[in-house]
């Protein structure tokens, strides 16, 4: 029984070099690192910071691939404060994600996207991914605030929080789920990256650390599979907003 | 037709926090010992720092048996039903302290005798009205002992306030006497704690590191804890959280006493024609098995707990197993920890690690630590402050009505402030209310198709004025530190919650409690229920220590008295 669950070769990196290096040794040592799919993560690092329009979605169709990429460019910008969504690949996130975790939201982003497009054509005379910006921003509040005409399920204003949370998602989240390109995201917060030892030193008030660009998957010893994932359906709300401790 | 096992000794139901704790004891006296456990083992490598698996996606509670049978929720029996989408508590050998926060306190002396204290101190008219609240059937003093060995056994890390009469004012003045200090150190202070910790001086007050089953140095061939950050909702990927997984339950295997069994979904607790359990039934892969045993542990978490003796029904157990007295699922209550307070301060705090359990306390507004004469409530609140952040919850931080939600200016709201909130977490005094309670609900089902828990509960104007009364302390505290905004969350509601009490209440009236004061059922002598259903009282602290000193002492009295108990 021991062995199956605490197999040394499976991750990577023995309970015995672990605790000698990080724990009795006293010392802190960083943990080996041995990417096991170099593929996946030289695709995260050769993305370029301009954003790839026109790219194959996985999910969605062309239209509504193009039409996502012009809402998440809008709910965090590229602008004078650097790069946004579109680097972050937010809505490539989105994409592969609606073929995986977020499956049962498939149809709510065919009917929003489709309702936010006639909204645009009805009220602004052109689909949404032509709009100025400024137009587009507009029309994105009246989904926000719900007075925007030709919703059913979801609603206007739920669609634009879904949209929202999941652009959060994909512009912070690991790259390994296809977005944060580049670590944008990471960089745009000042968040200096998932390290598995963190000092005293790290912890203290002014330190100015340097980001560590690496998913969490880089490291050898962790399971990639999103493990044994139920059928049912998932919270769109992070579960971080609900605020209970444990 | 169920497979019919061999018959065991005990068979616990649920290898978490209690199932887990009790174990250990069981099989070091030699008694065989079968552990039903409905998740799997999981180990470090399944522990990836990974926001959007972990807390997002709600892994690893989003998986397995308990997201099917989450409860429902009603505020009282005229409001209408909802139903939250996943459950907080996983399924997993070991539980829920695979990614809990492994706060582990002690409860105080005042929360075994709330109402005989409340009356004394104050008068009778100040308990509540429609409370429930009994007095534990022993004081603090009884636990003391098993909160110790448990301190040791798993492993706590903290600073001791109180041993034997001695203060120690670098930990909780307020705590009751211990016997010793805690087996390790408490987990590191930050530059941020520090200086919370100099601000709740200055007002006067008392902060301190809180207890915390993780390891602050090696312990037991253990890993120190790494700070990194992935602690809440996320398991421990160099083992240095402390829970069964790690602790008990692979000693007590080591004894060949304790033979686990995984996927183990139990669906009744057999009783004989008189007031006997003889044993359990569990499903795996759809497969029905039958395990006889002498004794049946019943420790699946409160909603659990509740549900499946309501679902045990008998010849001689009409109304469900144990509950000829109409107990069972009575003095339910969840504790009340919304109410938080976040505050913006005017730089960086740098809180991107660390983990929930790596933070400073104040106890002086807690449970009755201070006069309530004047006051419209008994009971308080613990403060906590602590280090943890990811950068999707940054990203999602409030924005203090300083920004919009969305776009360019709220782009440049989160560059700038994105390390520098900081929400504090504020466990209340939460009481029984004869209102308030767990039963069957009418129309969902499980998988399965029994009836998944049904909840009806809110809180209560005691609870509502001490929220009130924390979160106004709390902010004190966080503009002493130089917070340029803070500000005050709701109340929440009392739905499913990791920190969940009642339903199987300990006491030594079967009138009014399910288990007598060894954890043993008043109507069926040879079974024990472990967890928080046999708490009576929360007190403002985390009831794992609290659960871990209980499963261990009704293990404990289980094989000092296994003829009386058996026979």
């Amino acid at each position: 029984m021991a062995a199956n669950r605490d197999d040394p070769a499976d991750t990577g990196v023995s309970r015995r070099d672990l605790l000698k290096q990080i724990g009795l040794a006293g010392a802190v040592v960083a943990i080996p690192l041995r990417a096991t799919e170099p593929d996946a993560f030289e695709q995260i690092r050769t993305t370029t910071t301009a954003a790839v329009s026109g790219e194959r979605f996985e999910t969605l169709t062309a239209d509504e691939g193009e039409l996502l990429e012009a809402v998440v460019a809008r709910i965090i910008p590229t602008d004078a404060n650097g790069p946004g969504a579109a680097e972050a690949r937010a809505a490539r996130y989105i994409d592969r994600a609606l073929s995986g975790a977020l499956a049962g939201s498939r149809k709510a982003y065919a009917d929003g996207l489709a309702a936010l497009d006639r909204y645009s054509r009805s009220t602004r005379g052109a689909s949404f991914a032509r709009l100025p910006a400024a137009d587009q921003d507009a029309v994105l509040r009246d989904l926000e605030t719900g007075s925007a005409a030709g919703f059913s399920e979801p609603t206007a204003s739920a669609f634009f929080a879904m949209v929202r949370a999941h652009t959060i998602q994909g512009t912070f989240g690991d790259p390994f789920y296809g977005g944060n390109a580049n670590f944008v995201g990471w960089d745009l917060l000042g968040y200096p990256g998932v390290r598995l030892v963190v000092t005293a030193d790290e912890q203290r008030l002014g330190t100015t650390l340097t980001p560590i660009r690496r998913s969490a998957y880089e490291h050898a010893m962790f399971v990639k599979a999103t493990a044994r994932r139920s059928e049912i359906e998932l919270p769109l709300i992070p579960a971080d907003r609900h605020f209970h401790g444990d | 037709m169920a497979i019919r096992l061999k018959p065991t000794g005990v068979v616990v139901v649920g290898l978490g926090a209690a199932g887990g704790v009790a174990v250990l004891p069981l099989a070091q006296a030699g008694i065989d010992v079968i552990g039903l456990e409905a998740g799997t083992w999981l180990t470090r490598k399944d522990f990836a720092p990974d926001e959007i698996r972990n807390n997002v996606r709600a892994w690893p509670m989003a998986v397995q048996k308990a997201n099917h049978e989450v409860p429902t929720h009603r505020s009282n029996s005229s409001a209408p039903t909802t139903r939250a989408s996943s459950h907080p508590m996983m399924n997993a050998v070991g539980g829920t302290t695979l990614h809990y926060w492994a706060q582990h306190w002690r409860l105080n002396a005042w929360d075994f005798k709330v109402a005989s204290e409340t009356t004394r101190r104050y008068g009778a008219s100040r308990i509540p009205k429609g409370s429930t609240v009994e007095d534990w059937p022993f004081g603090i003093e009884e636990l003391e002992p098993y909160y110790d060995k448990v301190e040791y056994e798993i492993g706590v890390s903290g600073q001791a306030g109180h041993i034997k009469g001695t203060i120690d004012r670098r930990g909780n003045i307020f705590e009751a006497p211990r016997q010793r200090e805690y087996p390790m150190p408490p987990l590191r202070s930050t530059g941020f704690l520090d200086l919370m910790s100099a601000a709740a001086r200055s007002l006067g007050w008392h902060p301190f590191p809180g207890p915390a089953a993780v390891n602050s140095r090696p312990y037991q061939n253990r890993s120190a804890c790494m700070y990194h950050g992935f602690c809440n909702r996320g398991g421990c990927h160099v083992d240095a959280k402390n829970g069964p997984h790690v602790t008990t339950i692979p000693k007590a295997e080591k004894t060949g006493r304790l033979k686990v069994v995984t996927r183990a979904h139990v669906t009744t607790i057999e009783v004989d024609a008189r007031d006997r359990a003889t044993g359990v039934t569990y499903v795996t892969d759809g497969v029905e098995y039958s395990q006889p045993a002498e004794v049946v542990l019943l420790a699946s978490y409160t909603y659990e707990n509740t549900r499946l003796l309501l679902l045990s029904k008998s010849k001689a157990f009409p109304n469900g197993l144990s509950n000829n007295h109409g107990q069972v699922g009575r003095h339910y209550f969840s504790h009340a920890t919304g109410h938080g307070v976040t505050a913006l301060f005017p730089w960086n705090i740098n809180a991107w690690y660390g983990l929930p359990a790596q933070g400073v306390a104040v106890d002086d507004w807690a449970d009755d630590n201070f006069d309530h004469a004047g006051l419209d409530f008994v009971g308080g609140g613990n403060l906590w402050v602590f280090s943890d952040r990811r950068p999707i919850s940054a990203a999602n931080m409030s924005t203090f009505g300083r920004a919009p939600g969305w776009g360019s200016a709220w782009k440049k709201f989160i560059m700038e402030n994105a390390d520098r909130g900081n929400t504090a977490y504020l466990q209340k005094t939460t009481l029984p209310y004869e209102d308030n309670y767990l039963d069957l609900d009418p129309v969902v089902r499980d998988p399965l198709g029994f009836p998944v828990c049904r909840i009806t509960a809110e809180f209560k104007d005691n609870e509502r004025r001490i929220g009130a009364f924390i979160q106004d302390k709390m902010d004190q505290w966080y503009r002493a530190a130089g917070a340029l905004a803070v500000q005050q969350g709701a109340a929440g509601t009392m739905g499913p919650s990791t920190h969940a009490y009642g339903g199987t209440r300990m006491g030594d009236n079967p009138e009014t409690n399910v288990v007598n004061r060894w954890g043993f059922s008043h109507e069926v002598p040879n079974l024990g229920i472990l967890g928080a259903s046999v708490m009576g009282t929360s007190g403002a602290h985390n009831p794992t220590g609290t659960v871990q000193a209980l499963a261990w002492r009704t293990a404990e009295y289980l094989v000092k008295n296994w003829k009386a108990v058996t026979t």
